[in-house]
């Protein structure tokens, strides 16, 4: 029941607003056609905006990531996240998880499709990816878009979100699903 | 801050190829990554405009005001900066609805728009105002309400009951929601205290 719900709602959400908006919108006589071509010639804009910024961010990430050090990073990490009780399955999506959407995403599936769905591990690795989201990704972006580039402590602020999120998620499955 | 992560994400993964032996990697990797991004960029512009398309029509609607009106007395709490009126504030609202359906992709643009609009209100254009580190805050807590991807991926995983772990994610988003809020008001409160002095 619930989980119909759930998704229901989840496949209803964007058609739901795709078809509001516009039958308000011209119910209170606006121009829907021409207002909506206005309003996203101003995405082609802030898209190509963002180009710099990302790009400054995923060579630096990649290079990380292909280099290997990720990797050593994790395996130094390892020990410290044991000791908070993080299982060791999934210390390198806590490592992965701020960096890159598309990596963790990555992650979780390959997590999902090792241990299954329903073990301790799927179910932690599922809340995280649920309850968490790409720092730096948005930071990159939502910052770029619009020329900041002196963030003061969100980053920090972001990243303890994220701590938050990951031991959270942990200690709950674990009270959760016993 | 974000210069010192940036650099140190460059030197390590540099110089950790190079005393490997690696060193080829670090140029197709640095290449790799520049193409991603744009690839990204123009994936994005797609969404981009459907979004703020339909943010264009809602806003001349007075459908932002609408709601910016409904849920005002908690975005002025969490944004005490950004006056009532502001355009900002129907953004911002957008915004977090749009998290909190998860909307996935829809949330960027929606995200920006806010930025933007909150950057009219910013008087030292290369640095955070308060309510940009707020706002900041709350999309990378990442507020959902239904966890859409994870709920495929898992379902699409053969999992006997896909949804089972909404009840942990709303529990640990909110968790982590509600300490970004307190984290941001204290380094808020640090920073105007220097800068006093």
């Amino acid at each position: 029941m619930f989980t119909e719900i759930c998704e229901q709602l989840s496949v209803w959400a964007i058609p739901a607003v795709l078809l509001i908006v516009p039958v308000i919108g011209y119910f209170r006589r606006v121009n829907v056609y021409e207002v909506f071509v206005d309003g996203a010639t101003e995405g082609f804009y802030t898209a190509i905006r963002i180009m710099p910024f990302l790009v400054a961010m995923m060579v630096a990430l990649n290079i990380f990531r292909a280099s290997g050090a990720l990797d050593v990073s994790i395996e130094y990490a390892k020990p410290m996240l044991i000791l908070l009780g993080v299982p060791s399955e999934v210390v390198p999506l806590a490592m992965m998880r701020p960096l890159s959407g598309t990596g963790s995403l990555g992650i979780v599936t390959e997590l999902l499709n090792t241990y299954g769905p329903d073990s301790m591990v799927g179910r932690i690795a599922s809340t995280i990816l649920g309850s968490t989201d790409t720092t730096f990704y948005i930071l990159t972006v939502y910052f770029g878009a619009v020329g900041i580039s002196k963030p003061r402590y969100s980053v920090g602020v972001g990243l303890l979100g994220d701590m938050i999120g990951f031991l959270g998620s942990i200690y709950i499955c674990q009270q959760l699903f016993k | 801050m974000i210069n010192l992560i940036w650099l140190l994400l460059l030197v390590t993964g540099i110089v950790y190829a190079g005393v490997h032996g690696r060193i080829d990697v670090v140029t197709q990797s640095a290449i790799n990554g520049a193409e991603g991004a744009v690839a990204l960029c123009l994936k994005l512009i797609g969404v981009m405009c459907l979004w703020l398309g339909i943010m264009k029509i809602a806003e001349r609607a007075g459908l932002l005001r609408l709601m910016a009106r409904l849920l005002s007395p908690i975005i002025s709490f969490l944004f005490p900066s950004v006056p009532k009126n502001h355009p900002a504030m129907g953004a911002i609202i957008m915004t977090l609805c749009a998290n909190m359906l998860g909307m996935g992709n829809a949330v960027t643009p929606l995200g920006i728009k806010a930025m933007q609009a909150l950057q009219q209100l910013n008087s030292k254009k290369d640095t955070a105002t308060d309510a940009m580190c707020t706002l900041l805050a709350l999309c990378t807590a990442g507020f959902t309400l239904i966890p859409a991807t994870i709920i495929a991926i898992r379902s699409a995983a053969g999992s006997v009951n896909p949804t089972e772990i909404v009840g942990a994610t709303l529990l640990v988003s909110f968790m982590a929601t509600v300490s970004v809020i307190i984290a941001d008001r204290i380094c808020r409160m640090i920073y105007h205290v220097r800068i006093r002095r």
